[in-house]
C-alpha cells in the first residue's frame, strides 16, 4: 500500500466519520423535512457508481485492444467498485422515495437504468468469477457492449414507462445545501480512488502469483 | 467485399448442411418454443379468455428464451468437434466468420418464429394479420439485435467454465433494450385501436440498435476471438 | 468467493425491503406525501438511519473483505517468491 492510498484512505475514514456533523448542520428542507438527508449519501453513491462504470468501461476497450494486463485490472477494479457504489446507490434512493414519493420503487428512466446497469456488472463479476481461464476478454467484451447500451437502456425505459401516467418530478435542491453535498461527494471519491488502486493492486497479485504457480509446475 | 461474402455464405452452408443433417437444434427449439407458449398459456388463459395485452410480451419472451437454447446448442456442437477452433485458423476474415455464424443464427431463428406467430395469434387471439408487415418488420429487426449480442457472446462463452449458465445471465441484461422496444412495438400492433405511430417508433429505435451492436461486434470479433 | 458470498447475503437482506413495495400502491399512481394513510406513514428518521446505516455497513464490510483478500494474496506473494530463489 503506498503512501498516496493510505493517505486517500485515512482522510476519506475522517471525512466520512465527520460527514453527519456536516449533514446534520445543513438547513432544514421543507417541503421534504429531514428524509432529504439521504440525499447526501445517495447522490455521491450513484456519482460513484457512474464513475466507476465509464473507468471499466473505458478500461475494457484498452484492454481488448492492446491488450495491456494492468487497464484490465483496472477494468475489474471498477466494475466491483461499480457494484458496491450501486448497491448504495440502489438502497438508499428507495428509502428516500418512501417517503418522498410514497412508494418505494419508481420505474423512472434513471432508476431503471441504473438497476440494468447495475445487472450488467453483477453479470461482469460472475463471469470473471466463474468463466474460467480466458473470461478476461469477454468481460472487457461484456463491459463494452454495456457501455454502448447505457443510451439504448434509457431512451427505451423512458418511452417504456411515458405510456404510464407521469409521476412526480424530483424537487430541487436549494444552493446553501451545496457544502455538505460536496463534502460528502469529496470523501465518496477519495474513498473510490483508494480502493479502485487497492482492487487493482490485488488483480495484479493475483496475475503474479497464477504466474509463479504455472512457472513452479513446469519446474 | 467479395471475399467478405464469400466466407460468410460458405458458413451459412456449412451450419445449414450440418443442421439439414440432423435436424437436432430446428426440432428441439421449435418443441421448446411451442411447450414454452404453452406454459404461458396456462398462466394468463383464465377461463378460456387470455388476459389482455399479453400476447406481445409472451411473443417476444419466447423468442428470447428459445434464441438462447438455439445459441447454447449451435455453439455446443461446434465446442464439441473443436470444429469453432478450426474456423479461427482458417485464413479468412474474422467478421465474416461472424457474419456467416450470425445468418445461421438468423434462418433459424426465422423459422422458429414462422410457427411461434401463429401459435400466439392462435392461443391468446392476437390479431397477427392486422398489419402483417409492421409485424415482420418489427421481429426482424428485434431477432437481428438479440441474434447479433447472442452469436458474438456464445462465440466468446465457448471457452469459459459454466457457459450454460453464464449465456442467458450475460445476455439478458444487454438485450433489455430489444425486448422492451419489441414488447411495446408489437403491443401496439395488437391493442384494439393499433398505434402505427409507436410502433413506427420503436421499430426505428431498434434499426438503430441493429446497427450499433452488428457495427460493434463486427469490429470486436477479431480482438474477442484471438488469444 | 468471500465476496461474492457476502454480496449474495447483502442482495438477499436489501429483498424485504424492495419486496415491502408490493404493499404500497402501484408506481403509476403517485400519491403525494400527505394523502398516505397514517398507518402507512414511515417516520423519516427511520428511513434516514436505515440509510446511512446501510451505507456504513456496506462500505465497511467491503473495505475489510477488500483488506484482508489484500493481505492473503501479499502473503502468498511473498511466500511463493521465497520459494523461486
Amino acid at each position: 500500500m503506498t503512501t498516496a492510498v493510505k493517505a486517500q484512505l485515512g482522510i476519506a475514514a475522517l471525512m466520512f466519520a465527520a460527514s453527519p456533523w456536516v449533514i446534520n448542520a445543513a438547513p432544514h428542507e421543507a417541503t421534504m423535512g429531514l428524509v432529504y438527508k439521504i440525499y447526501f449519501y445517495h447522490m455521491p453513491s450513484a456519482w460513484m457508481f457512474m464513475l466507476a462504470a465509464i473507468v471499466a468501461g473505458v478500461a475494457s476497450a484498452r484492454f481488448l485492444f492492446t491488450k495491456r494486463q494492468a487497464s484490465d485490472a483496472t477494468a475489474v477494479a471498477a466494475a466491483e467498485l461499480a457494484v458496491v457504489f450501486g448497491l448504495l446507490a440502489l438502497v438508499t434512493g428507495p428509502l428516500w422515495a418512501r417517503k418522498a414519493w410514497g412508494v418505494w420503487w419508481v420505474w423512472d428512466a434513471r432508476l431503471t437504468s441504473s438497476l440494468m446497469l447495475f445487472l450488467i456488472f453483477v453479470a461482469y463479476l460472475l463471469l470473471r468469477q466463474f468463466g474460467g481461464p480466458g473470461s478476461e476478454k469477454l468481460s472487457a467484451g461484456l463491459a463494452l457492449f454495456g457501455m454502448a447500451n447505457v443510451p439504448f437502456i434509457y431512451v427505451s425505459v423512458n418511452y417504456w414507462r411515458t405510456l404510464h401516467p407521469k409521476t412526480s418530478v424530483v424537487p430541487t435542491l436549494p444552493v446553501e445545501m451545496g457544502r455538505p453535498l460536496w463534502f460528502c461527494v469529496t470523501a465518496f471519491l477519495l474513498l473510490f480512488l483508494a480502493l479502485l488502486s487497492l482492487r487493482a493492486t490485488l488483480e495484479r497479485h493475483r496475475t503474479r502469483i497464477d504466474a509463479l504457480y504455472l512457472s513452479h509446475d513446469e519446474a | 467485399m467479395k471475399a467478405f461474402l464469400r466466407v460468410a455464405a460458405l458458413v451459412v452452408r456449412k451450419d445449414l448442411t450440418v443442421e439439414v443433417r440432423s435436424l437436432e437444434v430446428v426440432s428441439t427449439t421449435l418443441f421448446f418454443a411451442v411447450t414454452v407458449v404453452l406454459i404461458f398459456a396456462f398462466g394468463f388463459v383464465r377461463e378460456g379468455v387470455p388476459t389482455d395485452g399479453v400476447a406481445a410480451a409472451i411473443l417476444w419472451i419466447t423468442v428470447a428464451f428459445s434464441g438462447t437454447l438455439a445459441l447454447g446448442r449451435t455453439f455446443e456442437r461446434e465446442r464439441q468437434a473443436d470444429t469453432l477452433r478450426a474456423l479461427m485458423l482458417a485464413p479468412a476474415d474474422r467478421p465474416a466468420l461472424y457474419a456467416g455464424k450470425l445468418v445461421g443464427m438468423l434462418l433459424l431463428m426465422a423459422l422458429v418464429e414462422l410457427i411461434l406467430v401463429p401459435l400466439v395469434g392462435l392461443l391468446f387471439q392476437a390479431p397477427i394479420f392486422r398489419a402483417p408487415l409492421r409485424l415482420a418488420g418489427l421481429l426482424a429487426a428485434g431477432t437481428l439485435g438479440f441474434a447479433a449480442i447472442g452469436t458474438l457472446f456464445a462465440a466468446m462463452l465457448v471457452r469459459a467454465r459454466s457457459r450454460d449458465v453464464l449465456l442467458p445471465v450475460l445476455l439478458y441484461p444487454m438485450t433489455v433494450p430489444v425486448m422492451i422496444a419489441g414488447v411495446r412495438g408489437t403491443a401496439a400492433l395488437f391493442q384494439p385501436q393499433p398505434d402505427a405511430g409507436m410502433a413506427q417508433f420503436w421499430f426505428a429505435l431498434l434499426v438503430f440498435f441493429d446497427v450499433v451492436f452488428v457495427t460493434l461486434a463486427l469490429w470486436t470479433f477479431e480482438p474477442l476471438m484471438t488469444d | 468467493m468471500r465476496y461474492l458470498r457476502l454480496l449474495f447475503i447483502v442482495t438477499l437482506l436489501a429483498v424485504p425491503v424492495v419486496g415491502a413495495a408490493q404493499q404500497t400502491p402501484s408506481p403509476d399512481e403517485f400519491v403525494p406525501i400527505s394523502e398516505i394513510p397514517a398507518e402507512e406513514q414511515i417516520p423519516a428518521i427511520n428511513l434516514v438511519a436505515a440509510a446511512y446505516a446501510f451505507v456504513w455497513v456496506a462500505l465497511f464490510g467491503y473495505v475489510w473483505s477488500l483488506g484482508s483478500r489484500l493481505g492473503k494474496a501479499e502473503a502468498d506473494l511473498t511466500r511463493l517468491e521465497r520459494k523461486d530463489s
